[in-house]
């Protein structure tokens, strides 16, 4: 019988390894999906229950904060500043999730981020201290104040950078909404705010300024011009006739210039007046040579920003269609047609004309600091794309100084300082108004920031809306602002 | 009696002792750990609480010292240690829980009784040879407790299943007792018929087939398995009762014939079973996908497996992760518990706990001399290991998932007493064999002297 009872006791074992083999798989091989799996209510306890780091702006203002509450929670999350950054810093929401900074730093923001913790001894670790930690933003507060009042209420956009790190300084889209509501810990509240929220017909909860596309006009005769230049499709040298429209071929079609007027002359000439048949013809002449200059900006690449959801991609008339269809080229040259571009965008493409030809990677983060304002991690700089040589920028640099100094921007001078900036007026539709584009960078010798603002169908002035009109003098306001004049 | 028995009485006592210390030293640091994650001090009741384990091992122990001195000295400290982990996890999980869930208090008196009962095993049977001649009173009693839950207004259905009967405050599962009592029963009637069992004729390939007439024995077990699970919904208990008579058929008679033929009856019972039972086919199809119906009928076995995943290998440590999340946390889930605080780590430990247990019974088993000894030790040893599978493999989703208790470690009453009981028992086989084996040893040695003197 001994025989047989060893069998059976090693069948015993046999199945008690099987069971090791399981638990090793969930606890160690499968464990980080379970343990990350969003239907695994742990996170979500930890993440409303817990502790969670402040979200602050670069003068160490706070955006969003933790504090203590009396409901079953625990703990409430605030964000002091309402709309101003509800489309940046987002919102945690148990019923509706979590969008923004929020979401994309949630990881040290909950302390969940072990990488990015500094112990200093054994008893710390065994302390089990607090790992939240703070998200420190370049943003600042006070500018996206100005982005808001110079708006005055008109749908639209300013996106604030800095050329040479990338670090967004404002970032603010109007309508914007109080992002407190959502935070609350009543579902059928928070619910119906959110549905009130969506069933606005000027989509509030829209971040506009990084996930919208809009055509961006002739403030995209930046890209045409570099596109131009980086080719030797023209140089500095060419000279345009001077015509009132350019008809491009397969088209009935003519593109005419503003107001109807002939123009001409020399590149620079024809880029401080904004010619669209110029610039019409450089993008046929560009034909397939066009998209790919485009990629060099990073249009139909979206950028990689912190925020969750990121930026949309920015799109033009793609690779291999300019035999079947060279108008959208000519229209792709003065930033119509099949171009549609994210306010964000648009302040890149600023920024590598400032930065030298280099676009860096856009971030809206600066640092990530412990309790202690011992800091933990450094956004660094990233370079994102090579859009042009430093010749062709310096060359572009120069033609946007003389936009502002006596071209169509002449609204966005401000005294003593440089700024190199090109308007846009951008057909949207056949019958709506225009939308008004400015973007800029000053000082224009060394630039510190770039800047883009679109008013949408020209705000409060209609038909009469014009990138210099509209959008130059908050861009001129917000510059000024920032450079502390 | 010989010199080397009072020396081995001695060892494997003192041994036992040793190896107790050493239980208690590891369920007194949880205690204190997990006071220390609430609050950096000691807990208030640290004394009390070592007292009160102290005093349960410590009269077992004398127990067993004095009962059955040369019984083996691991399965009390394995015992001991085990009941201490589930101990600190109920009452883990109770500092999370409002007040009227607290269960920790009731596990604590529970444990008590358990070791009342397992000194009352020791001090009223002594020996184990005995309970064979009533082979036929133990198959009734365990037919009998088998089926009050059905008895209308004594049963009490809890969680979907028929297994509980109030008497009085208590409830109390019959079902437990029963384990006990039938493994009685089969235990001798298998070394009874074990020739008769054995002695096959027909042969199909390598496997002797048994004689059809001899089937019977077959047919009661599978009988009674099919009611618990049609009339009970336990499909737990079904599958233990089952298996563990399948291994004691096979283990006195040797047959894998008895086996392949009681698995077929096995599946067809499962199959016919998943067809027209509702619960049946639930717990299946949970089993193959409990992802898909994750927030109703997936939800016990998905939080298991979340509560797992975020243990990982060295777990959030005690009283730091959330297994109060985990349904039916202190009972069926309890080892799930146990992963997410313990880790990997804690749980291969407790694993090689109940694996240095069902070994040292089945140990137990082949040391004994008589056959009734032997296939009554080997029984229990499938029970016990058979119940640690069914429960951890539910859990883990080896499995379809069914609720069992995990031994010694899970919540529960009637669990703890039978556990407990079954424990009595081993050690009572075991000093019964060594006890005998030192009789046989002195009749030698006696043998040899008288040799020694006529030459």
């Amino acid at each position: 019988m001994n025989a047989n009872i060893r069998r059976v006791g090693l069948l015993m074992i046999v199945l008690m390894l099987i069971l090791a083999a399981q638990l090793t798989y969930l606890q160690v091989l499968d464990a980080g999906r379970l343990a990350n799996d969003p239907r695994n209510s742990r996170t979500f306890l930890r993440d409303f229950t817990g502790p969670r780091g402040a979200i602050i702006d670069a003068a160490g203002k706070v955006l969003a904060h933790t504090v203590p509450s009396d409901d079953e929670y625990g703990r409430q999350r605030k964000y002091p500043l309402g709309d101003l950054f509800s489309q940046t810093v987002g919102y945690q929401s148990i019923v509706v999730g979590s969008v923004g900074i929020e979401k994309e730093y949630n990881d040290v923001l909950s302390g969940r981020d072990l990488k990015s913790v500094k112990i200093d001894n054994l008893g710390e670790l065994l302390l089990d201290k607090d790992h939240t930690a703070n998200v420190v933003l370049s943003m600042r507060a006070d500018a996206q104040q100005l982005a808001k009042d110079t708006l005055r209420g008109q749908k639209g956009s300013v996106v604030v950078l800095e050329p040479a790190t990338g670090a967004i300084v404002a970032m603010y889209s109007t309508p914007s909404f109080d992002p407190q509501p959502l935070a609350a810990h009543n579902p059928r509240e928070v619910q119906v705010y959110f549905d009130f929220l969506n069933a606005d017909p000027s989509n509030p909860a829209l971040p506009r300024a990084y996930r919208e596309r809009y055509p961006p006009g002739s403030t995209f005769k930046i890209v045409t011009t570099a596109a131009a230049l980086d080719t030797g499709i023209a140089t500095p040298e060419t000279d345009f006739q001077s015509v009132k429209s350019f008809t491009p071929p397969q088209a009935g079609r003519p593109i005419e210039n503003f107001g109807g007027r002939s123009c001409g002359g020399d590149l620079e000439s024809v880029f401080v007046q904004s010619c669209n048949s110029a610039f019409a013809l450089l993008g046929v002449q560009l034909g397939e040579l066009f998209p790919p200059q485009m990629r060099g900006f990073g249009i139909f690449e979206a950028p990689s920003i912190d925020l969750n959801p990121g930026a949309v991609v920015s799109i033009g008339p793609p690779e291999g269609s300019f035999s079947t269809n060279k108008p959208s080229f000519a229209l792709a040259g003065i930033g119509q047609g099949e171009v549609a571009t994210t306010p964000l965008q648009m302040a890149l493409v600023a920024s590598g004309v400032a930065n030298g030809g280099l676009v860096m990677t856009p971030h809206v983060a600066a640092e990530v600091r412990d309790g202690d304002g011992r800091i933990l991690r450094t956004i660094k700089p990233k370079p994102w794309k090579q859009a042009m040589t430093g010749a062709t920028a310096m060359t572009i640099r120069d033609y946007m100084v003389q936009v502002v100094d006596r071209g169509t921007g002449t609204a966005a001078r401000i005294s003593g300082v440089a700024v190199a900036g090109k308007t846009g007026t951008a057909q949207s539709c056949e019958t709506c108004d225009p939308h008004a584009w400015f973007v800029a960078f000053a000082p224009a010798e060394a630039p510190r920031y770039a800047i883009a603002v679109l008013v949408e169908n020209g705000g409060s002035s209609g038909d009469e809306a014009t990138g210099g009109r509209v959008a130059a003098p908050i861009a001129a306001k917000m510059l000024r602002f920032l450079l502390g004049l | 009696m010989s010199v080397n028995g009072s020396a081995l009485r001695k060892r494997r006592r003192d041994d036992e002792l040793k190896l107790g210390a050493l239980a208690l030293v590891i369920v007194a640091a949880g205690h204190v750990l997990l006071a220390l994650s609430e609050s950096p001090a000691f807990p208030p009741d640290l004394w009390a609480f070592l007292g009160g384990i102290l005093a349960l091992f410590v009269i077992a122990h004398l127990a067993v010292r004095r009962l059955a001195p040369r019984a083996d000295p691991t399965l009390l400290p394995l015992a001991a240690l085990l009941l201490g982990i589930g101990y600190i996890t109920i009452s883990r999980l109770d500092a999370a829980a409002g007040a009227a869930d607290r269960v920790g208090p009731t596990q604590a008196l529970w444990a008590a009784v358990g070791v009342v009962a397992f000194v009352a095993t020791l001090v009223l049977l002594p020996t184990v040879r005995a309970l064979a001649r009533y082979r036929y009173s133990f198959l009734m009693l365990g037919v009998i407790a088998l089926l009050l839950p059905l008895v209308p207004g004594l049963g009490r259905e809890i969680n979907g299943a028929l297994l509980w009967v109030r008497i009085g405050p208590l409830t109390v599962q019959p079902g437990e007792a029963a384990k006990v009592l039938l493994v009685v029963f089969f235990a001798a009637y298998l070394v009874d018929k074990r020739e008769l069992l054995s002695s096959g004729s027909r042969r199909i390939g390598r496997v002797y087939l048994p004689d059809p007439k001899h089937l019977g024995p077959l047919l009661l077990p599978w009988g009674a398995s099919i009611l618990i699970m049609v009339q009970q919904k336990d499909l737990g208990s079904s599958l233990l009762f089952f298996v563990a008579f399948l291994a004691m058929l096979y283990m006195a008679t040797g047959r894998y014939g008895y086996v392949v033929i009681g698995m077929g009856l096995f599946a067809t019972a499962a199959i016919v079973a998943y067809k027209t039972f509702g619960h049946v086919q639930s717990r299946i199809d949970i089993w193959i996908n409990p992802w898909q119906d994750l927030q109703d009928t997936g939800y016990q076995l998905t939080q298991s497996l979340f509560a797992f995943g975020s243990g990982g290998f060295a777990g959030t440590g005690l009283g730091l992760g959330r297994p109060d999340v985990i349904p039916v946390a202190t009972t069926d889930f309890i080892f799930a518990a146990i992963g997410e605080e313990l880790g990997l780590l804690g749980t291969i430990a407790v694993l090689i706990g109940f694996m240095l247990l069902v070994g040292s019974a089945f140990r137990i088993s082949l040391q004994a001399q008589r056959p009734f000894l032997k296939l009554f030790g080997a029984g229990l040893a499938t029970i016990l290991g058979m119940q640690t599978f069914v429960i951890i493999g539910g859990v883990t989703r080896v499995i379809p998932l069914t609720g069992v208790t995990l031994p010694f470690v899970s919540y529960g009453g009637s669990s703890l007493v039978a556990n407990f009981v079954i424990l009595a028992l081993l050690l009572r086989i075991s000093d019964e064999s060594a006890a005998e084996a030192e009789d046989d040893a002195a009749t030698e040695e006696a043998r040899r002297a008288i040799e020694s003197a006529h030459a």
